[in-house]
């Protein structure tokens, strides 16, 4: 079907800064279906980010965006939720920049279940800086400051993010390009911190170092990885090997940050 | 009506001169000396539909005090020496974003964690100088209850009015110690607003310089879609490298508090007018320092007290002047020369200047400050 992403995009903004075969445009396309579906009020929209490559998304769209410092975008917006909570607030930005600087905010933005929508691009590398390795660059991979393979385990950001106290949690690839928009929207919607999580390719800092030869092959190890949730529970662990669990993750209900702030001001107020 | 006062700590005296000025949201992180701020407001805020939140490390807290102030609220941060270190790189993004915040240190001594539970004076370059890049600072030194609760009001003025981070600075004597305070009546004290934009939404660019020194900033939410950054950005707010833009906004943020020293300046002038001795003091010292100033008169010496309740930008023009009309001037402060730098560089070599410092957790007493003018005379 056609769509009009023009509507959303800043007037004279475009191109972007991504290198070709980066999937950060396949997941912005994805985040304006998403708050297309979703109906949101753009006026009434922050999108705020930290620094990396996917931390410069906020500014190709039409809302109110906040380009923060580095790892700091989910406490930003928590501040931008807390004294607005009727404003829609999304942060998006890499796996470097939410997990290792920003991993302290990433977690207590997790825990306190304030209704952020967090869009977590993981191209495991620091693109921006030139491929260092991130707390997501597999063990053993290549990359700038691992000239040896790294030696560092890896951050599984989704788990983390249920670990922590998210309570909605998902995870797609930028291969699947249709199923971005559909995991967002259901984020926005979802009232408390919700994580999607986007496997994402960096052909040039990271597929260049580690032996894959053109984007395709990019695309294809993000298509040869990915299980949805439903097909994995009649694998075995043998077959799952390898592999990661794509949908939705984890959902529960439990009160929101800004909600429960909300019964804070009843209380003192006397009520 | 008799007026309401009150008996009570530096900082709590703090916490309601914010709720005067009109303070809606605080973010912090607890730390010691400067907790009693966010504990008050943690009781007052919510009690007038404000919000309070304790973030996971300081620097959350600044993150979430920029991002609140973006939707239009006035927003207040507490935090002491090693917390202000690690706010010192985003008290620069809201310079460079221009971004109102009002940041209370409560000093204590260090470097590192110090003394906690000690006063100190030993963040004054810190505060002028501890972000990267070139930025302008707007830094107050109030000295007693009645004082913090007045200064915090202009501060928050200050951040308003000005677009940008001002940071109070208490020591922990003055912190700790319980005042009479005398709250004033609503519509008392000057509070000034930010200055929302007048512009159609789609003419409207958050750092537009035809609009003067300090363009307007719209509230997140409020029908104006824009875009804020921490990188050289043009007048529309995004990211630019065109060199004359760059140093165009990098001057203009520099010049908005530059060319507004009469308004941003303030200090107290202690008997000077024939002061040949000049005690040149601040916070809980300058206490010990007037003492000292009314006692060396009963003795004949013709000292005086310049007292900075603006310290950055520094009073430079007022001090050199001084320092051509004294013999000497005197710095009596609680670090090992933080302050008479700035007044060694204003005086030129045209008097004397001397330092007394002290870093031992106890405060400089009026006995010091004599003893060492009787020394330079």
């Amino acid at each position: 079907m056609a769509y009009d992403y023009e509507k959303s995009i800043r007037p004279g903004k475009l191109p972007h800064i991504w290198c070709p075969g980066c999937g950060h445009g396949i997941v912005m396309k994805g985040l304006i279906r998403a708050m297309d579906t979703c109906e949101l009020d753009r006026d009434n929209t922050a999108i705020v980010s930290g620094i990396g490559c996917a931390s410069r998304l906020p500014g190709y769209l039409d809302c109110c965006t906040l380009h923060t410092a580095h790892g700091r975008a989910a406490a930003f917006a928590t501040g931008v939720k807390m004294a607005k909570p009727d404003m829609n607030v999304i942060v998006c930005g890499g796996d470097g920049d939410g997990t290792a600087i920003g991993g302290n905010h990433f977690i207590h933005a997790c825990r306190r279940n304030i209704d952020l929508t967090y869009v977590i691009m993981n191209n495991l590398i620091y693109g921006m800086t030139g491929g260092q390795f991130s707390p997501c660059t597999p063990t053993g991979a290549m990359a700038s400051t691992t000239p040896y393979g790294n030696p560092d385990p890896v951050f599984d950001i989704s788990k983390l993010a249920i670990g922590a106290g998210a309570t909605f949690v998902a995870r797609t690839t930028a291969f699947h390009a249709t199923q971005i928009d559909k995991l967002i929207a259901e984020g926005i919607k979802h009232k408390g911190m919700a994580i999607i999580e986007v496997l994402d390719d960096c052909p040039t800092t990271y597929g260049r170092r580690n032996k894959f030869r053109s984007v395709t092959d990019m695309m294809k190890r993000l298509k040869d990885m990915a299980v949805p949730v439903a097909a994995a529970s009649k694998m075995t662990a043998e077959q799952l090997e390898g592999k990661v669990l794509t949908g939705v993750l984890y959902k529960e209900e439990r009160p929101e940050y800004t909600a429960q702030y909300a019964n804070v001001i009843k209380k003192a107020q006397g009520a | 009506m008799a007026k309401k006062v009150a008996l009570m700590q530096g900082n709590e005296a703090c916490a309601q001169g914010a709720l005067y000025a009109g303070c809606s949201f605080f973010a912090g992180y607890p730390i010691t000396p400067s907790t009693e701020v966010a504990e008050v407001m943690s009781i007052e805020l919510p009690k007038i539909g404000g919000k309070f939140i304790q973030m996971e490390d300081e620097i959350a807290a600044i993150a979430a005090l920029i991002g609140a102030s973006l939707t239009g609220a006035k927003v207040l941060d507490s935090t002491s020496g090693p917390g202000m270190s690690l706010k010192q790189e985003l008290i620069g993004y809201a310079c460079i974003a221009e971004v109102p915040c009002v940041i209370v240190n409560v000093q204590r001594g260090g470097p590192s964690t110090g003394m906690p539970t000690g006063p100190g004076q030993s963040d004054m370059q810190q505060a002028m100088w501890g972000t990267h890049g070139d930025h302008a600072a707007i830094v107050l030194t109030p000295a007693s209850c009645q004082e913090i609760y007045e200064e915090t009001v202009r501060a928050f003025n200050l951040a308003e009015k000005y677009r940008m981070p001002v940071q109070i600075q208490i020591d922990e004597i003055c912190a700790h110690m319980r005042e009479r305070v005398q709250f004033a009546e609503p519509g008392e004290m000057e509070v000034i607003n930010r200055e929302a934009p007048s512009v159609a939404v789609e003419d409207y660019k958050p750092y537009d310089a035809s609009k003067g020194l300090i363009p307007p900033l719209a509230a997140f939410g409020s029908g104006y879609r824009y875009h804020v950054t921490g990188l050289n950005k043009a007048e529309d707010g995004f990211p630019t490298t065109k060199a004359e833009l760059v140093d165009a906004e990098e001057r203009r943020q520099i010049d908005k508090v530059m060319l507004n020293l009469a308004d941003i300046l303030k200090n107290e002038e202690y008997l000077l007018e024939d002061a040949e001795i000049v005690l040149f003091a601040y916070g809980s010292t300058s206490r010990s320092a007037r003492y000292a100033v009314n006692e060396l008169r009963k003795e004949g010496v013709k000292a005086g007290m310049f007292r900075p309740l603006t310290m950055w930008p520094f009073p430079d023009a007022r001090v050199a002047e001084l320092a051509v009309q004294a013999k000497a001037i005197i710095c009596p402060e609680m670090n090992l020369g933080q302050m008479v730098r700035e007044v060694e560089r204003v005086a030129k070599g045209n008097c004397e200047v001397a330092h007394i410092g002290r870093v031992d957790g106890e405060p400089i007493n009026p006995g010091q400050i004599i003893d060492k003018v009787k020394e330079v005379l």
